[in-house]
């Protein structure tokens, strides 16, 4: 059923291209078969998540588990254009200094309370705008938040601020019952162990260490949704029994590249099982190295420029990554295509060109065949890492850089990088998000050099006319604006080289053949799995 | 006798608090020594901060203040009998602790148990027939268990019997999907036990053998065994009673060492097997610097080994009343 704001949501979409309401690809392809009501899903999330509300930590496995029970505002389309979720419609002013929601009427929380508009402007006032990481800046424009009538909600804000169209899923932009944690402190609610929310499931158990278990909602307000009874995740820290699992159909659920790559091909040529990569779409994540600005070495562009043309980056996605990625570009991934700038500054595979660029810089070759030393501070998130890092130190010694791994746990990485600055190269994953205000600037914006806050700008970039580009596109109102300031800092990124991108990493979800309606959406593994069944 | 226990057990507590105050100094001090704290750790795994944010967490976990008055302020806690609270999981640490002991327990008794017993067995049939080719077997095997890592031999048995035959359960403590209780549950979890126990069994059996083959084989050549032996004892009674006892010694006292690993020891085998037990939720306290968590677990730890190796020594006396006497 299209609801009634729709065609207001129509009228008001020449204001952005993603709001235009082309049929959705999953509506076009429907499968043919119904789905089936009822049965058990076992699923896999891991590392165990902290606690279960994504509002209060932004986590992917909070998220796995959190967006299964609670609702946002909206989902996405595989377009990037919202969906009707806890609210209907949205208007923005022509001005871009007001947005309004009509949420929608009957949604109760899972203990029986009516939802209503206070709920959201709580949930932003002091749960977003206060602890959420990334909801602090999101959310920095809005000034005031109006509830005319339990079903309406007004944003005034300071400026214009279009991002906040990218960030108002159940995952971003988690909506948290007001008669539980207002007035208290957020973070110690007992509640955020066993959460109470709008969504298709309800919480049931917590085994910590072993499982978490959630109930279909029978009151849900999308009528005949969940279709499955129950979802079991299960805690299961070793990659190798989360594959024998999978394996012998013990569970049928697993996002977040839940297996080596290296198992991939072997799972996937087993007859029950699927591997999907659709469904990150909405996080697009991409792998890059970054470069320490203060080194003297690193501080001279021609010895960054040579590292990028020393680099063959169809051997990271091909061999490193088993295909699980694709050479990247520039540092806004190419699934952003509103955003994607293709005509940046390139640095093809060239052994040649690198070894010019560094004996241009004055870095000879000495006796040894080298010409200087680094150390190569690689992401300590498994084997893919640190596999990509010995790859970029064979391809470095090649052009007479001696490049040394350090291996670390993941706060002294953090440390390292982050509040000590003393790392040379080190590489990382991001998640861009739909919009590049969310995931991308914070690397090339002067004011996002903190020292001791992590995924900030640690490379030390400052360029004033990237700032400008920046804060200029924060505040266009104009789409089409907005999209050419963002390819603009792709040109500049691209030019002065402060990181170097390597692939756009592509994630994978591992299910049972038998589970269907999986990847409904680009944020799919930040979803529920309300349109998911099971095959009798 | 009674009054000698009691004796004993008041000596062993005097002697425990400044052990324990040493643990709890020396792990205070590793963790500070390690680079990042939980605030770090949190703002890590959510990919995203803002400096507020960062001094906001660092204010509420009490990391601003000096080092030293952090560890007053734990201390301080501990003698009142309180663990602190785990800032990232949000629940008091006695709490997690407690939750995660009967795990802990039900994985490591029942190895310590198999493992003793068969060790002991084994190392005492391997003496009986030095050098035949029941010893060599023995010896063999157990030289094969001694040196295989834990964590292959449990994946080898989760391929074996977990994928390519399916008898038994690939991980986890129970079936998490299926409700059940009583008998049904009871033998749902004992399913779940054969893999990690025999895996974790296999490798303290290996060391128990060898010992006990060991401290055997000087027992039999003593003077008392030549003895009984002529007072025509038949010589299953001799070796087990005369010599079998007195070789007990050596095995009994490693026992009670490795009382510690009865906590944090099963890390492999809890990770593996997918086993909610403590040594995993101490090893994720290192990685996520914890503190709280870890020196609760850490305190808890030493608290079982002072325990354990008190009732050791009562062991001893049963073992050998010679050790009574002392």
């Amino acid at each position: 059923m299209i609801p009634p704001a729709m065609s207001r949501r129509l009228l008001l979409a020449g204001l952005g291209a993603a709001t235009l309401g082309i049929p959705s690809r999953m509506a076009l392809a429907q499968p043919a078969a119904t789905p089936r009501r009822g049965g058990t899903l076992t699923a896999i999330v891991q590392p165990e998540p902290p606690i279960l509300v994504s509002a209060l930590n932004a986590g992917a496995p909070t998220g796995v588990v959190s967006t299964n029970i609670f609702d946002g505002l909206f989902t996405y389309d595989w377009d990037m254009s919202l969906k009707p979720c806890l609210a209907q419609s949205w208007t923005l002013a022509a001005d871009g200094l007001s947005l309004t929601f009509r949420l929608r009427p009957g949604v109760k929380w899972h203990d029986g309370q009516d939802f209503t508009a206070e709920d959201v402007k709580f949930s932003l006032e002091e749960i977003w705008r206060k602890i959420h990481p990334r909801g602090r800046a999101t959310f920095a424009a809005v000034e005031a938040v109006e509830t005319p009538d339990p079903l309406t909600v007004t944003l005034r804000l300071r400026q214009p601020s279009p991002v906040i169209l990218s960030a108002l899923n159940a995952y971003e932009a988690q909506i948290l019952p007001r008669h539980i944690y207002a007035g208290g402190d957020a973070l110690a609610n007992p509640a955020n162990l066993k959460p109470v929310g709008t969504g298709p499931f309800r919480f049931r158990e917590w085994v910590r260490g072993e499982h978490i278990i959630l109930e279909r909602n029978p009151d849900y307000w999308d009528e005949g949704k969940p279709y499955l009874d129950r979802i079991v995740f299960r805690i299961v820290p070793d990659a190798a029994a989360r594959a024998a699992l999978l394996e012998t159909g013990q569970a049928q659920y697993a996002p977040y590249s839940p297996v080596p790559l290296s198992d991939v091909a072997r799972l996937r040529a087993l007859p029950g099982l699927a591997v999907e990569t659709r469904g990150y779409e909405w996080i697009s994540p991409w792998l890059f190295l970054e470069f320490n600005l203060r080194k003297p070495e690193l501080k001279d562009r021609r010895v960054r420029q040579a590292i990028a043309h020393a680099i063959n980056r169809d051997i990271i996605a091909k061999t490193v990554w088993h295909g699980f990625g694709k050479p990247a570009v520039s540092t806004v991934p190419s699934s952003l295509t509103r955003f994607h700038n293709p005509d940046v500054p390139k640095y093809p595979f060239d052994v040649k060109k690198a070894e010019a660029l560094l004996d241009e810089a004055g870095f000879r070759r000495g006796a040894d065949g080298m010409r200087f030393a680094l150390s190569h501070d690689y992401l300590p998130y498994g084997d893919d890492y640190r596999r990509t890092g010995e790859y970029v130190r064979q391809a470095l010694r090649r052009v007479g850089i001696d490049l040394t791994l350090r291996s670390q746990d993941t706060p002294s990485y953090l440390r390292r990088v982050f509040t000590d600055y003393e790392f040379d190269i080190s590489s990382s994953w991001a998640s861009s998000f739909s919009d590049p205000q969310i995931g991308v600037q914070r690397l090339f914006w002067s004011k996002a050099i903190n020292k001791g806050t992590p995924w900030t700008n640690a490379s030390g970039y400052s360029n004033p006319e990237m700032d400008q580009v920046i804060e200029a596109a924060q505040r266009a109102v104009d789409p089409a604006e907005r999209a050419r300031l963002f390819r603009e800092m792709q040109a500049l990124a691209a030019t002065d080289l402060p990181n170097l991108p390597l692939i756009e990493l592509h994630f994978f979800t591992v299910h049972a053949k038998t589970l269907r309606d999986v990847a409904t959406g680009p944020d799919a593994a930040y979803s529920s799995l309300k349109h998911a069944w099971l095959e009798g | 006798m009674a009054g000698g226990v009691a004796w004993l057990a008041a000596r062993r507590l005097v002697q425990a608090v400044p052990v324990l105050f040493g643990v709890v100094l020396v792990n205070f001090l590793l963790m500070q020594a390690a680079p990042g704290d939980l605030a770090d750790v949190l703002a890590g795994e959510q990919g995203a901060a803002t400096p507020e944010m960062m001094a906001e967490l660092r204010a509420r976990f009490g990391l601003d203040q000096p080092v030293w008055m952090q560890f007053l302020h734990y201390l301080g806690n501990v003698v009142t009998g309180d663990l602190g609270h785990s800032h990232r999981l949000g629940l008091p640490v006695l709490t997690l602790i407690l939750e995660r002991l009967p795990a802990t327990l039900l994985l490591m008794v029942p190895a310590i148990l198999l493992a003793s017993g068969s060790g002991m067995l084994l190392g005492g049939l391997a003496a009986r027939r030095a050098g035949s080719w029941l010893d060599g077997i023995i010896s063999a095997g157990v030289l094969l268990a001694y040196a295989t890592p834990l964590f292959w031999v449990g994946l080898m048995g989760i391929v074996l019997f977990g994928v390519r035959l399916q008898w038994l359960p690939v991980g986890g403590m129970r079936d998490p999907g299926a409700d059940l209780s009583g008998l049904a549950l009871a033998l749902d979890t004992a399913r779940h036990m054969v893999l990690p126990v025999c895996t974790l069994s296999l490798f303290y059996a290996a060391l128990y053998a060898r010992l006990m083959r060991a401290s055997m084989l000087t027992a039999l050549k003593q003077d008392y065994v030549r003895t009984a032996r002529a007072k025509g004892l038949s010589p299953w009674q001799v070796d087990a009673v005369h010599a079998g006892r007195n070789a007990l010694l050596p095995v009994l006292t490693m026992v009670g060492l490795q009382a510690g690993a009865l906590i944090g020891g099963g890390v492999l085998v809890e990770t593996v097997f997918s086993w909610p037990g403590l040594g995993r939720l101490a090893f994720d306290a290192i990685l996520r610097r914890d503190l709280n968590l870890l020196l609760g677990i850490v305190l808890a730890s030493s608290v079982t080994v002072v325990l354990v190796n008190f009732l050791v020594d009562l062991l001893y006396g049963l073992a050998d009343p010679r050790v009574r006497a002392a």
